[in-house]
């Protein structure tokens, strides 16, 4: 089994790249793991993961610049309903649109629109450290405990345009949406690959998820 | 809720931790890797590497050190020390640190920052602020190790790396470092109330009351520490059971 990370440039591919390799060498099928921008690598790949630190718009247009990129991510995701993670960014850019450093247009993956946090004072923005969780009924939070606390760094949230979408939320004070999922498509706001154990049972529930 | 964070910071020495900690069960006391291992399974929220190497020509031990952690430790890294530009960053960023902290590079050319920020994004960045007090609670930036003094006003400076796009500030105060006399929570409070980004107070901390006063008065969002846990005095989890019963929210 092929489990192709996708490359656009953004930051921390290493860490991703670690937890992820570290969580499945337990498994008793260890993935093969590519961290890959090739669009026919991506194709052949099992399962999908797409990190992302940085800009909304930064982020859309490097994964543009890449021939065949989205096209491959498409004729994968959509098409071919091969199971995917988006973390952060990555998790934000499902969303039709967002509206960080003005508006730009998402893959429309998962309806929905991406804000600013808007807090009182006292809440500093980024939205960055450990926070609880409250989640739903899903294959991802297999084994995870109800206010489990994962590692959040973000100042603009997914607006979900319908609530089945939302499989997890958080609080910073009003509730954002922590994690999302519409079928084969999954993504998180908070950094499984930073969250310890948390988030490694995170990792390990996406690699045996079979949508 | 979100929580307070607990961030152990290492000084890193040609890829070897100065005063380091002789933990019973560690190999070798000078391995930064051995200590960040140790950290993150005690419970701590975030590692921060100090780079002190005073060549940069001996800087690369450093990523080695970066890497080894970052394949081991499932917690956020920042690293900081000698970060001058792009690529530094970026390099750092490449071996497996989540965060840069830039310190003297951001006040020779606070472009760097917005910079920094646009490409890596405002998680990413961290501005580390070393700060003293001047004249009573007006605090003065100092670069290149706390050895230079600017005549920039550090409330004034933090708002201004905020608005550019730095993440977090790491913000030290230079009075009480190494004195084990508590944070310098008027220098905290200062900056937490006027500043929208989280702040990691640093510099002074000596016993466990030190560490809730920087919460409680300076409003810290993070606390940095370095010889309380090194030299064994406590452990992240005596940290973390003080604070909660003391109505902190801490990830225990």
């Amino acid at each position: 089994m092929n489990l192709a990370i996708i490359n656009f440039g953004s930051g921390n591919l290493h860490s991703v790249h670690k937890a992820f390799e570290s969580v499945s060498l337990d498994l008793s099928n260890p993935y093969n793991i590519i961290v890959t921008n090739d669009p026919k690598e991506i194709q052949s790949a099992d399962k999908i993961v797409l990190p992302g630190v940085g800009a909304f718009g930064d982020c859309k247009n490097a994964i543009l610049n890449i021939e065949g990129l989205h096209a491959s991510l498409e004729a994968s995701v959509i098409k071919n309903k091969v199971p995917f993670m988006g973390i952060c960014v990555g998790m934000q850019l499902l969303a039709d649109l967002s509206y960080e450093f003005g508006t730009h247009s998402g893959f429309g993956w998962i309806p929905g629109e991406v804000r600013r946090i808007t807090s009182p004072k006292e809440y500093k923005i980024p939205h960055m450290g450990w926070n609880e969780i409250t989640f739903s009924d899903h294959k991802l939070f297999d084994n995870c405990e109800q206010g489990s606390d994962f590692y959040f760094v973000h100042s603009f949230y997914f607006q979900n345009q319908k609530n089945e979408h939302s499989i997890a939320t958080t609080k910073y004070p009003d509730q954002i949406t922590a994690a999302v999922c519409k079928e084969n498509i999954c993504g998180t706001q908070f950094h499984p690959e930073k969250s310890h154990r948390n988030g490694k049972k995170i990792i390990h529930n996406f690699l045996e998820w079979k949508p | 809720m979100l929580k307070k964070r607990i961030i152990p910071c290492l000084d890193v020495d040609n890829g070897r931790v100065v005063k380091g900690v002789n933990f019973i069960d560690l190999v070798d006391a000078g391995d930064p890797v051995e200590q960040a291992i140790i950290y993150n399974a005690e419970g701590a929220d975030e590692l921060c590497f100090l780079d002190i190497t005073a060549s940069s020509d001996n800087r690369d031990t450093l990523l080695e050190v970066v890497k080894k952690t970052a394949e081991n430790c499932f917690i956020p890294l920042t690293v900081g020390g000698g970060v001058r530009n792009l690529d530094d960053i970026s390099r750092l960023l490449h071996f497996g640190a989540d965060k840069v902290s830039i310190n003297t590079a951001a006040v020779d050319n606070i472009d760097l920052v917005a910079e920094a920020a646009n490409k890596y994004g405002s998680s990413t960045i961290v501005i580390a602020v070393d700060a003293k007090e001047t004249v009573e609670n007006q605090w003065k930036v100092f670069t290149h190790g706390g050895r230079k003094e600017t005549n920039i006003d550090v409330v004034t400076y933090c708002n201004e790396v905020a608005k550019l796009g730095a993440g977090e500030i790491l913000l030290t105060s230079m009075d009480r470092d190494g004195t084990k006399s508590g944070f310098d929570n008027k220098l905290l409070k200062a900056v937490t109330s006027k500043v929208n980004v989280p702040v990691i107070a640093s510099g002074g901390v000596g016993n466990l009351s030190h560490l809730l006063d920087g919460i409680l008065e300076g409003e810290a969002s993070a606390l940095l520490a370095a010889s309380i846990f090194h030299f064994g005095e406590y452990s992240i989890g005596e940290v973390k059971r003080y604070l909660a019963d003391n109505n902190i929210p801490v990830r225990i």
